[in-house]
């Protein structure tokens, strides 16, 4: 972490980051709409990143199970804005509490039975899954049909806009507050501790951390943004869908930009979201023009293979040695 | 009350599949200490191979077993040996990632070659029954456990009596202790997972005759494989196989209890339940 | 005073007895060695007063307090600490980071743990490696590392298990200094070790472990002369009292000195 980052990094950091915000601030103003939603999907998948990272890059307890939380936050806020009225901003919130709560369920399950490193990937799969079949017979939730949110017309108490430029400012609003949280994660007691966690349970444990809460506390905070996002998804996409906001397809979506870009750095999830995103929309749209659905998920594989294999730590540490302007480690 | 009977033979049954395909899995694991994420999809591929030899050269799914038993084979030893052996050394959770990647390729490569469509092969056996009093079997299932419970043996017999075998059990007990002893490990690896997945082609032909699949069904089949092998606990061969009967049995009885939905639903349960309560299985030396 | 009282405790693996009703006291401000030959049951025992293991029977006291069925992490908190065999860094993380994770335990405060992580490097003589990731620290630094970490929790008692091993003789000698000068300030010392020179030199008494039996116990002197703990070490051939010399008992250290951090850890 900061063994990568040099002190040049150190005075180019800030202004690059800096300089990035005002360039993504203006682009509205001179991207056409398809870039906009481009870029839209790009923040989209950088927060999720982000969140996924607190829990899976910090603290290393990898999930395949997020679309979970996302669903929930999905869920909840619509249903909540459609049958009892209330606006989605508070909506988002009520989801990212009972994403939260469900996080310390299956938290508390796993980390009371030891269940870590591929096991802790198969039990957050196998209750992620559950959450989707169960979604999917819920008639009163829309069930197989989904739910279409209705428009009301433009407003932002309701979170409904004509166009996508205030959603954009709306996903780069979420992915900057989470990136704010995830740098005083890192340089907080609980961020240290995580990471201790992550390297060496027994030993953090001989060193007087309560693993246990550290690791639930871990979870709480990532599935509450976790959910935050899924109340923008649908919002944003006016429909929702078991399918979409519950599958493992989006499990593998959201842990993928941080693993690419590197898992437990801060820039990891955002970095990777800018190689990817783009990447998989304009292949999803390429192949299932010629009828070849499933094709960005092979590129999706290929992806995680040639990472594992050739940037276990992801590609974003490599970009902060060229930006520190050192040539090898 | 017949019912009920007949959903556990019918559990048995399909149960020594079961057993065949995740002593795949804990073969692997019992060596290497990987996961096999693709395990579903490899069997699903093995599915389909059966299926177009069936279909286009008419050649019988039992026939084919050999077939699909050795391309199983090469691609289970060309996954080791090009990609696992060069990461022995990364955290699990890395290792579990390479291998949804090689998941996620396998499954949508069969999703873009042949359509999310389910396939059946229609044998001329894949109708007829037995009665045995009250009750039914199919004879595809009847045939598919006898050959299962057979291949096992045939492994079983393999692993303990013959010098590579000795050699592969060796690998697995002590990784440190064979490089010592002079075994060339990355390849008794590559033939490790060429064996487990051989496991899965020859499942895959077996278990044409009746089941229909599509590239979605590759997730259930490696969850399936997953409980067996955590409640079979690793490197229990016999453990496995009765793991296998075991959830065979639970599966069916679920489907006559339970709506088609929530089978589902109880299997994911199932495998939670398995996974907390059955630490000491296929967990045991790795989460201390 | 005593700081830790151990009655009975018993733990098995499957079959095998591997702590067979240990029973002993530690006082305030003591040095206690604790040898024994391989597999004789004494990390299983440090496992055990740690919590890191569950006994089946027994009770462990730890300054009035029982602490029998205690998680690690409040064991440490009560001030008992113990360092690992096989040396277990937080490898990405800078050797400063490593120490300020066990300084947090008493403040909440980053600079303040900083402060006094830095202390400690300096004491345990890492100052000049700080900021270098542990990963990339040499053997006999990461064993100075596993020490100053420990040492950060702020203990009562300190618990060692092999810090010498597979450290030069110059090097262990450093260590014995350190280890010293925390027991002049105020902290007991319970020591794993196979390096006999050290735990002579150190120890105000010795406990002798062989197949989870506490076979002997008193001053490091009277210890090397009991034939019981001969033969443990040596077998019963050597059981001839006449090598060993008192002052400088070699022998029983020595078959077992190689077993040095490179062998794999028995659990």
């Amino acid at each position: 972490m900061r063994a990568f980052t040099g002190e040049r990094a150190a005075r180019r950091g800030p202004m690059l980051v800096g300089g990035a915000l005002l360039l993504l601030l203006a682009a509205p103003l001179y991207l056409g709409s398809y870039w906009t939603s481009t870029l839209i999907l790009v923040f989209f998948y950088a927060y999720t990143g982000q969140c996924w990272n607190i829990l899976g890059g910090y603290a290393g307890q990898v999930s395949l199970g997020h679309a979970a939380f996302l669903g929930i936050g999905a869920y909840t806020s619509t249903a909540l804005f459609m049958f009892a009225g209330l606006t989605p901003w508070l909506g988002m919130l009520a989801g990212g509490v009972l994403a939260a709560l469900l996080g310390l369920c299956i938290g508390f399950v796993s980390f009371r039975f030891h269940i870590r490193g591929a096991y802790f990937i198969l039990i957050t799969l196998a209750f992620a899954e559950i959450f989707h079949l169960l979604a999917l017979h819920l008639e009163s939730l829309g069930g197989a049909q989904g739910l279409f949110v209705p428009f009301t017309g433009a407003s932002w108490a309701k979170m409904q806009f004509k166009g996508n430029t205030n959603y954009y400012y709306v996903a780069l609003a979420l992915l900057v507050v989470i990136t704010l949280v995830a740098r005083a994660l890192e340089r907080s007691k609980l961020g240290l501790y995580l990471v201790a966690i992550r390297e060496d349970e027994d030993a953090s444990r001989a060193l007087g951390v309560n693993t246990m809460r550290c690791k639930l506390a871990a979870t709480a905070i990532s599935a509450f943004f976790t959910a935050l996002a899924g109340a923008f998804y649908s919002n944003y996409f006016f429909y929702i869908h078991p399918d979409e906001v519950l599958d493992v397809e989006l499990s593998v979506d959201i842990l993928l930009r941080p693993i690419v870009g590197g898992a437990g750095t801060l820039f990891g999830p955002i970095v990777g979201s800018f190689i990817l995103t783009p990447l998989a929309e304009l292949s999803r749209a390429y192949f299932s023009k010629e009828g070849l659905i499933g094709t960005h998920l092979i590129i999706y594989g290929l992806l995680l293979i040639a990472v594992v294999l050739f940037f276990p730590r992801g590609v974003a540490p490599y970009l902060a040695r060229l930006v520190a302007g050192k040539r090898t480690s | 009350m017949t019912l009920y009977v007949q959903a556990i033979l019918n559990g048995i049954l399909v149960g020594g599949v079961y057993g065949l395909v995740a002593i795949g899995l804990s073969l692997i694991f019992g060596v290497m200490k990987i996961i096999n994420f693709a395990h579903g999809e490899m069997l699903v591929l093995a599915m389909y191979l059966s299926f177009f030899l069936f279909t286009l050269l008419g050649i019988d799914p039992y026939m084919s077993l050999f077939v699909c038993a050795v391309a199983a084979f090469i691609l289970g030893y060309g996954v080791q040996r090009f990609l696992v052996n060069r990461i022995l050394h990364v955290p699990e959770e890395m290792q579990v990632l390479l291998m949804l990647g090689v998941a996620l390729v396998l499954q949508n490569a069969t999703l873009v070659a042949w359509g999310p469509n389910f396939r059946a092969a229609q044998t001329r056996y894949s109708l007829s029954t037995v009665w045995l009093g009250p009750l039914v079997m199919d004879v595809p299932r009847l045939v598919a456990f006898v050959l299962a419970l057979a291949l096992a043996l045939l492994l079983y017999l393999f692993l303990r009596r013959t010098e590579l075998g000795t050699t592969i059990r060796a690998a697995a007990d002590n990784r440190d202790g064979a490089v010592l002893i002079g075994l060339d490990v990355r390849r008794i690896y590559a033939f490790s997972f060429g064996l487990g997945a051989a496991c899965v082609g020859a499942a895959g032909s077996i278990i044409l005759p009746f089941l229909p699949m599509s590239p979605y069904s590759a997730l259930s089949f490696t969850l399936t494989s997953f409980i067996v092998v955590i409640l079979g606990g690793m490197g229990s061969f016999l453990g496995v196989l009765v793991g296998g009967l075991f959830v065979g049995v639970a599966e069916n009885l679920g489907a006559v209890v339970l709506t088609s939905s929530s089978k589902y639903i109880f299997s994911y349960a199932l495998l939670i339940l398995v996974m907390v309560l059955r630490p000491q299985g296929i967990f045991r030396g790795r989460s201390g | 005073m005593v700081i830790l009282q151990v009655e009975k405790v018993a733990k098995r693996f499957g079959g095998l007895l591997a702590v067979d009703d240990v029973s002993f006291s530690l006082d305030e401000g003591e040095i206690l060695g604790l040898i024994g030959p391989n597999g004789a049951g004494k990390t299983t025992l440090f496992n055990l007063l740690t919590g890191f293991l569950q006994p089946e029977s027994g009770r462990i006291h730890f300054r009035g307090a029982d602490i029998t069925r205690l998680p690690p992490h409040a064991i440490c908190r009560l001030g008992m600490v113990r360092t690992f065999q096989i040396v277990r860094p937080f490898l990405r993380l800078s050797v400063l980071e490593n120490v300020v994770v066990a300084a947090l335990l008493r403040t909440n405060a980053m600079a303040a743990a900083r402060r006094q992580a830095e202390d400690l490097l300096t004491f345990v003589g890492l100052e000049a490696r700080r900021h270098t990731p542990a990963a990339t620290l040499t053997l006999p630094d990461r064993k100075r590392l596993e020490l100053g970490r420990a040492l950060a929790t702020q203990p009562r008692l300190l618990m060692l298990d092999e810090v010498m091993a597979g450290l030069t003789p110059t090097e262990s000698d450093r260590f014995l200094g350190l280890i010293r000068q925390v027991n002049q300030r105020g902290v007991t010392v319970l020591l794993i070790e196979h390096v006999m020179r050290a735990v002579m030199a150190l120890s105000h008494r010795v406990l002798v472990l062989n197949y989870g039996e506490l076979i002997a116990a008193g001053s490091p002197a009277a210890v090397v002369r009991d034939r019981q703990v001969i033969e443990a070490y040596l077998g019963e051939d050597y059981a001839y009292a006449g090598t060993v010399r008192e002052g400088n008992p070699g022998p029983p250290g020595e078959p077992t000195q190689d077993h040095g951090a490179s062998a794999p850890e028995r659990r």
